[in-house]
């Protein structure tokens, strides 16, 4: 970097005038004002340009995505640019030897990160933002079953029975998880782990119109909460404040968790069809999840303890990361401290334990590196993250960080992942 | 998916979970804008999983989220652009008092117009685009199509949601209304005749986003610098979409002459006959498809001269374009403006009043952006070695609405009478023939990079992804 700045070396941030629509989004969005305009062209100030990149992702064209080499005191000035027509070439070793930059120091100039200096940004090195959404498989396993949506979909609900709620928090704590069993009696049902059902709260709303339904994930395993049975079960959590923690009670939430046994409710759905789990018996799961995220985590641990129970499974590695404020807080807590060691692997995070520090989910995942480094590398693994959208990119940046310590490439293993349908997200 | 907090079904950062009123009211509006998309969105597209940019914050890194979605589980989220607490009115009667954070009651009706005006243009043309999906020249023009439509979509929940928090019951009966008119219907059409015209074609299509959605950047740009802060806020935040809209009109333009020009290349030929037999789309025909829209766009501005638009000045309801940067009063008081009118079979010049010609200022901000965009289109021709060049018509030149109206006219700008008119109507704009022999060319092409015979690639693919990206998976 030094060296670069010695020879007086910039990265200029240029626009392509051939390409540009002259729609003015990127001076609208450039935080430095360091683009600007004439009835001909949009042009960048290489003195004020910082290389922030907050104008490239906007620009609908790719116009705005051009850099070039360039000795300092040669800098195309904004005069000049506005004349353009189109993009003048890059400056060749010659040219910039003639202009008294070594090819060395052009392509220090070039390797540069982010040089801070104005003017001296080396842009290409820059990281794009990251973007944990975009690894998400829209695609279920190879392996997985099919699913069946929209049997009863928004405009005909059909009715469940409410033959259990259980408040499956610890007493006397004010944060309240209900674990809810529905029984469809004969209506065919058929849901898989992974899938969510939508509940209708009766009642309209201020202006006479109907509820709408609020999804949940199904919490039991294929072949029901009690199995043999038609029923399923959800994880619901009595909803009392909003994100920015203001007061507010939610409408479904509350409804569902004061539902007694004996109740009927209308039912939408399932819904899903490709956050759903492998079935060959040598697949992996890692289950990353915090709060009511749990649920699918719940249904996928138990189907697989039923497998296990009637010898259908060959060794393949249940992981569960789970993150929650307090102990107190995590459903399941109690069952999960009793499923045996060599059958899932459990680490729990807990964010607010008075006197202990903060830990979240990516933080356990990253103490864990080697182990899933290891299933990174093996294409029979399956990653499934459910919980608060907070949550989503601090745990695929720490797949990622895994990956890369590991020698692997993250933008291959990342993108098999996606192809593959072996990573799953779900947030909200 | 757990538990959905369903405030963030509309996904916002206008604090939309603190007023449960409006979030009830915006709630009920929801499902029958999803019934108005199921009933007249884009025809056959259910189950089709689309590359499609999603908006979750307005900031650079969040406004532009790439990925499939189901276009029906798009989140039509609320977003203003972030205000600043001290801003000044900058331009009419209030200039230098504080920017309006509520609306105030003076300017209560011409304020609602405005927003049920704009907010009208935003389903009609999802309306108008409807069956477009069905003959789209490659999947890369299909994702285009259906990004406009969502965000379409979108800026009219941007409406909604003005109507809705800050006009009481007569807003909620508005935004019910932007539901219920429909383009094109005898009975209860959209507002502007623009926006009841068919988009036949996807050279239609792509002409009405060059030149239409133009004018929605230059509509928006003069509301972003609204005295009423929450509508400046909205159309900056609206703008940053409408980009990409243009970017399809102007760059399908430009395959479709890059195309062209190749066959004429090709079979060394102008004969437009000959380029028709070889599947393109000739010149002729595009130079009459560019003078439709052209006029029928520039009708859009409204009358040239009007007393309203200088009351929606002077009271800082609607800006210039570019307002901020104009070095004039912002006041306009005692200078005028230069409009056309016939006199005596001649067009005349004619002064009035600043105030009343705002209109018109900006309508000639828009020609002078779309001749611009013209010139670009030339080069395309001007590269291939093609002398012909496209011109727009003047600005006389079939129009509708305001002083000009019913005027015939040639392209030139001379004065013609009927029987001339009748003559040289199919010369000038795109016949039944013509129409015709565009629909067609229109086949469905939608293998991940291929495309239709009339139209080449385009340079880059969106976000950066290559040109035969699968940019849709059909369910």
């Amino acid at each position: 970097m030094d060296m670069a700045v010695e020879a007086g070396i910039i990265k200029q941030h240029l626009i392509d005038p051939e390409i540009c629509i002259r729609c003015n989004t990127c001076e609208a969005t450039c935080p430095v004002n360091a683009i600007t305009h004439d009835d001909n062209n949009y042009v960048v100030r290489a003195d004020v340009c910082n290389g922030c990149m907050a104008c490239i992702s906007p620009c609908p064209t790719g116009s705005i995505d051009n850099w070039r080499t360039m000795p300092l005191v040669r800098a195309y000035s904004i005069e000049e640019q506005l004349t353009w027509e189109s993009l003048p070439a890059e400056l060749s070793p010659e040219e910039l030897e003639a202009a008294g930059v070594s090819a060395e120091a052009a392509g220090d100039a070039a390797a540069d990160v982010p040089a801070q200096t104005q003017a001296q940004a080396a842009v290409d090195s820059v990281e794009p933002v990251f973007n944990s959404a975009q690894y998400g498989a829209t695609v279920p396993p190879w392996s997985a079953a099919h699913a069946y949506t929209n049997l009863f979909p928004p405009k005909s609900p059909t009715t469940a029975t409410v033959v259990g709620n259980f408040n499956c928090t610890e007493a006397g704590f004010d944060s309240e998880t209900h674990h809810i069993v529905l029984d469809f009696g004969v209506v065919p049902f058929p849901v898989l782990e992974g899938q969510s059902i939508g509940i209708v709260p009766p009642g309209v709303d201020a202006i006479g119109k109907r509820h709408h339904a609020r999804q949940y994930s199904v919490a039991s395993p294929r072949n029901g909460e009690r199995p043999g049975y038609n029923n399923v079960s959800l994880t619901v959590k009595r909803v009392t404040e909003d994100h920015q923690g203001q007061p507010v009670r939610g409408l479904c939430s509350n409804y569902v968790c004061d539902l007694k046994v004996g109740d009927t409710v209308q039912v939408v759905g399932p819904f899903g069809s490709s956050f759903l789990m492998p079935n060959h018996p040598r697949s992996h799961i890692v289950m990353i999840c915090t709060g009511t995220g749990s649920a699918p985590m719940r249904a996928m641990t138990e189907w697989r303890r039923r497998l296990r129970k009637s010898g259908k499974f060959e060794g393949g590695k249940l992981m569960l990361f789970f993150g929650a404020r307090t102990q107190q807080e995590l459903p399941y807590f109690g069952p999960l401290q009793s499923l045996p060691k060599d059958f899932i692997d459990i680490n729990l995070a807990f964010s607010r334990t008075p006197g202990q520090p903060k830990r979240y989910v990516q933080d356990l995942m990253r103490e864990r590196a080697a182990d899933l480094a290891a299933l990174l590398k093996d294409g029979a693994s399956h990653f499934y993250v459910c919980g608060l959208k907070s949550m989503e990119e601090g745990v695929v940046l720490a797949l990622r960080d895994v990956a890369k310590e590991a020698g692997l490439d993250w933008d291959t293993v990342g993108a098999a992942l996606k192809r593959e349908g072996r990573l799953h997200l779900e947030t909200y | 998916m757990s538990t959905i907090n369903y405030s963030e079904k509309i996904p916002n950062n206008v604090n939309l979970g603190e007023d449960r009123t409006l979030q009830r009211a915006l709630e009920g509006w929801q499902p029958n804008f999803i019934n108005w998309w199921d009933d007249v969105g884009p025809e056959g597209s259910t189950n089709h999983e689309v590359y499609l940019r999603t908006a979750v914050s307005v900031d650079p890194q969040g406004w532009a989220q790439f990925g499939h979605v189901k276009m029906r589980d798009y989140r039509w989220g609320i977003f203003l652009n972030p205000g600043d607490a001290n801003r000044e009115i900058h331009f009419g009667d209030h200039k230098g008092e504080k920017a309006w954070q509520d609306v105030p009651g003076e300017h209560r009706a011409n304020l609602r117009r405005i927003i049920v005006t704009q907010g009208d243009t935003e389903p009609a043309s999802v309306e108008q685009q409807r069956h477009l999906g069905l003959t789209a020249p490659s999947m890369y023009d299909l994702r285009n199509l259906f990004q406009i439509n969502v965000e379409e979509g979108r800026h009219l929940w941007a409406m909604v949601y003005l109507l809705h928090k800050h006009f009481g019951r007569d807003g909620r009966e508005e935004a019910e209304a932007l539901l219920q008119r429909t383009s094109g219907d005898v009975d209860n059409p959209r507002i502007l005749g623009a926006f009841n015209e068919k988009t036949p074609d996807w050279l239609a299509f792509f002409m009405f986003t060059y030149f239409t959605d133009r004018d929605g950047k230059f509509q928006l740009a003069a509301l972003a610098e609204s005295a009423f802060d929450p509508l400046a806020r909205t159309t900056k935040f609206m703008l940053t979409e409408e980009a990409h809209h243009m970017f399809v009109g102007e760059s399908g333009v430009s395959r479709v002459l890059a195309r062209t020009a190749q066959v004429m290349n090709e079979l060394k030929t102008d004969d437009a006959q000959k380029v028709r037999a070889a599947g393109a789309i000739d010149l002729g025909t595009i130079q009459r498809y560019l003078n439709f829209h052209y006029s029928v766009t520039i009708d859009l501005f409204g009358a040239d001269q009007s007393s309203n638009a200088a009351i929606f000045y002077s009271s800082g309801l609607k800006g210039r374009y570019e307002e901020g940067k104009r070095t004039d009063d912002h006041v306009l008081k005692g200078q005028t403006y230069k409009v056309l009118e016939v006199k005596d079979g001649q067009l005349v010049e004619k002064d009035v009043p600043m105030l009343n010609a705002l209109n018109e200022v900006l309508r000639d901000d828009f020609i002078k952006d779309s001749v611009a965009g013209v010139g670009r289109w030339n080069k395309v021709l001007e590269k291939a070695g093609i002398p012909t060049r496209l011109t727009v018509p003047h600005k006389a030149f079939n129009r509708q609405i305001g002083a000009l109206a019913g005027i015939k006219m040639s392209p030139e700008g001379r004065v013609v009478n009927e029987v001339e008119w009748a003559a040289k109507k199919n010369e000038w704009l795109p016949s039944a023939e013509d129409f015709a022999f565009v629909a067609s060319l229109m086949g469905r092409v939608v293998e991940p990079g291929k495309f239709a015979g009339w139209i080449s690639p385009p340079v880059m693919g969106i976000n950066r992804q290559p040109v035969d990206f699968e940019y849709v998976r059909f369910g």
